[in-house]
C-alpha cells in the first residue's frame, strides 16, 4: 500500500500589534532617535540599560534615567552563520550583549565583523547609527569594533 | 493539604515532523491511553487542563479546538496555559485542592514542524528591546552558553559529553527521537552551529504531546497501586530582562527547588527540562541531587515536544515510582529563553 498524498498550503501568519512604549521604554527609545543612549538607576544604585520601568531585583518603579556613551563591552557572544528572516544583517554576523559604559546590565544586539574570529568576550564596540531613525531599537543599526573608525 | 498523585502518563512517539495528523489527531489517542490505563473514562473526569501555544499552532484559541480530543459535551470545568503542560498540571493539582474536583487529565502538546521553530520561539522575547532584533532561541542558548564557558563552570567537552550520555540513555526510551551511541570526539570535530554550541547540544524539534492523570486522596489508591504522590510543587520566573539576568545560574529554579522540598531526602531519579547541554550543568548546579540517576529518558535532548516536553518530565519521574524502581524523584520543567522560568516537584511512592 503507498502512503497517502499529504496536502498542505502556506500558511502566513502575523500577530500585528501598536504598543504605547511609555515614560520610560518611550525615553530610551526616543534617545535612539537622538543617537543618544540612556539608562535607568536601579534601586541598588546600578544602572541598567536599556532603560527597565521596575527594579529586576525589588520590582520599584525607577525615574532617575542616566545619560550614557554609545560605547561599550561584548560579554557574550554566537555566531549567526545563516541569518534567519528579520534578523539584522542578511550575511553573517554576531549577536551578543553588549554592556554600554557606565552601565551595570548589558543589551543585546548585533556586531557587524566579517567572520566569527574577529568576536571575544571582553572586546571593545561602538554603536552604528542608523541613517534614518525613528525611535526602534534597530536605530542602532549594529554595533562594530571600536578601532574600526 | 489534600494528598495529589500522578497515577497515569501517556506520550506520543516523537518525531521530528507529523504530516499526517493535526493536533486533535496528534493527542487524542495519547488522552485516551492515560484515561485507560486507570480505567477512567471522560464522564469520570473532574477537571480538564491543557497547555499549548497559538504560536505554534498557527491559530489564536488553537486550544479550543483541541477539546475535540476530550469529548467536552455535556460541559466540563476546563482550563487552559499557554505554557508547558506543566504548568496545566500545577493548574490543575491547584483546583484539586481547593476540593472542586477529585480528578483532573492534563495534557500538552505542540507541531513545531510548520514554521521555523527558534525563529517562532524569538517571539517570547520583549517586544521592545529583543523583538525587532529577530534573536532566535538557539542564539539567545548560545549566549548563555558562551557565558557558561567563560565563567570556567563548563567546557565544550563536558557539553558533548552530556549530549552523548543523553542520547544513549534515550535507546531504551521507545518514545524518543534522538538516539544513539555518539562519540565525543566526533561531536567536537564537527562545526558549530551558533558558537559555542554545535548541533548536539540543541534539543530536536518534535512533534508531539502528553497526557496526564491527577488523582486525590482515596480516589487516587483505587485507581493505582502505587500512586506517585506530589509531596511538593512549586513554580518562579527570573526576570525576561536577559542582559540584566547572570546566565550561568537560574535562581528561580533553586527557589522552585527549595520551595519544593528536594532536600528533603534521598533522590533516587530527577529528570530535569534542559533543552540545551549546558542547561543541564546550571540545573544541577541549582538543585539539589545528589547521585540521584539524571535524565533516564534522555530528556529534551532526546525529544523536545514543545508544551509537552516539561510535563513528560513529571510523567517520566511518576512511571519510575508507579512501577516501583523509584521511590523519590525530582521533576523539573522550564519556560521561556535561558532557563528563565522554572518548575520543580517532588514525587514520592508509599513505603
Amino acid at each position: 500500500m503507498t502512503e497517502p498524498e499529504i496536502l498542505s498550503a502556506p500558511l502566513v501568519l502575523e500577530f500585528p500589534f501598536s504598543r504605547t512604549t511609555g515614560p520610560v521604554i518611550g525615553a530610551f527609545l526616543t534617545g535612539l532617535r537622538e543617537k543618544t543612549v540612556v539608562g535607568m538607576r536601579g534601586a541598588d544604585g546600578r544602572v541598567i540599560c536599556p532603560a527597565v520601568e521596575y527594579d529586576p531585583e525589588t520590582g520599584a518603579p525607577l525615574t532617575e534615567l542616566v545619560e550614557l556613551s554609545d560605547t561599550g563591552t561584548v560579554t557574550s557572544w554566537t555566531w549567526v552563520s545563516q541569518p534567519r528572516q528579520g534578523q539584522p544583517f542578511a550575511r553573517p554576523f554576531a549577536f551578543a550583549l553588549v554592556q554600554i559604559d557606565g552601565a551595570d546590565t548589558a543589551m543585546a544586539h548585533a556586531v557587524d565583523v566579517a567572520d566569527a574570529t574577529e568576536m571575544s568576550t571582553g572586546m571593545r564596540v561602538r554603536a552604528r547609527w542608523a541613517v534614518e531613525r525613528e525611535g526602534l531599537i534597530t536605530d542602532i543599526e549594529c554595533f562594530e569594533p571600536e578601532l574600526a573608525r | 493539604m489534600r494528598d495529589v498523585a500522578i497515577v497515569s502518563f501517556a506520550q506520543t512517539v516523537h518525531s521530528r515532523r507529523r504530516q499526517d495528523v493535526n493536533e486533535v489527531e496528534l493527542i487524542q489517542p495519547v488522552i485516551q491511553e492515560a484515561k485507560e490505563r486507570v480505567g477512567l473514562d471522560r464522564h469520570d473526569i473532574g477537571f480538564t487542563c491543557s497547555g499549548s501555544s497559538d504560536y505554534l499552532a498557527g491559530q489564536a484559541f488553537s486550544f479550543v479546538m483541541t477539546l475535540d480530543a476530550v469529548g467536552p459535551w455535556p460541559p466540563i470545568s476546563e482550563s487552559h496555559v499557554e505554557m508547558d503542560g506543566a504548568w496545566a498540571l500545577y493548574e490543575a493539582w491547584v483546583k484539586i485542592q481547593t476540593g472542586a474536583a477529585d480528578t483532573a487529565l492534563v495534557y500538552g502538546y505542540g507541531k513545531s514542524s510548520p514554521g521555523d521553530l527558534p525563529r517562532v520561539l524569538s517571539r517570547q522575547l520583549d517586544p521592545y528591546y529583543f523583538g525587532p532584533l529577530w534573536l532566535d532561541s538557539v542564539s539567545v542558548a548560545a549566549l548563555q552558553a558562551r557565558a557558561m564557558i567563560d565563567s570556567g563552570k563548563l567546557t565544550q567537552r563536558q557539553m558533548a559529553e552530556t549530549a552523548a550520555r543523553s542520547r544513549a540513555a534515550a535507546k531504551a526510551n521507545p518514545f524518543a527521537q534522538v538516539k544513539g551511541d555518539f562519540d565525543v570526539e566526533a561531536i567536537l570535530a564537527e562545526d558549530c552551529l551558533a558558537d559555542p554550541l554545535r548541533r548536539h547540544d540543541c534539543p530536536p524539534v518534535s512533534d508531539g504531546g502528553a497526557a496526564v492523570v491527577l488523582a486525590a486522596d482515596d480516589t487516587a489508591r483505587r485507581l493505582v497501586e502505587r500512586p506517585a504522590w506530589i509531596r511538593g510543587i512549586d513554580h518562579r520566573v527570573d526576570s525576561h530582562n536577559l542582559g540584566a539576568r547572570d546566565l550561568t545560574r537560574a535562581p528561580s529554579a533553586a527557589l522552585a527547588a527549595h520551595e519544593a522540598g528536594v532536600s528533603g531526602g534521598k533522590v533516587d531519579v530527577a529528570e530535569l527540562h534542559a533543552p540545551f547541554t549546558h542547561q543541564e550543568a546550571i540545573l544541577r548546579a541549582e538543585i539539589p541531587l545528589d547521585g540521584a540517576e539524571v535524565n533516564p529518558s534522555g530528556g529534551a535532548l532526546a525529544a523536545n515536544p514543545m508544551m509537552a516536553a516539561g510535563l513528560i518530565r513529571l510523567g517520566e519521574v511518576a512511571r519510575r515510582i508507579i512501577d516501583g524502581s523509584a521511590d523519590r524523584g525530582v521533576a523539573h520543567a522550564t519556560a521561556g529563553h535561558c532557563l528563565q522560568q522554572n518548575l520543580v516537584a517532588v514525587l514520592e511512592g508509599d513505603g
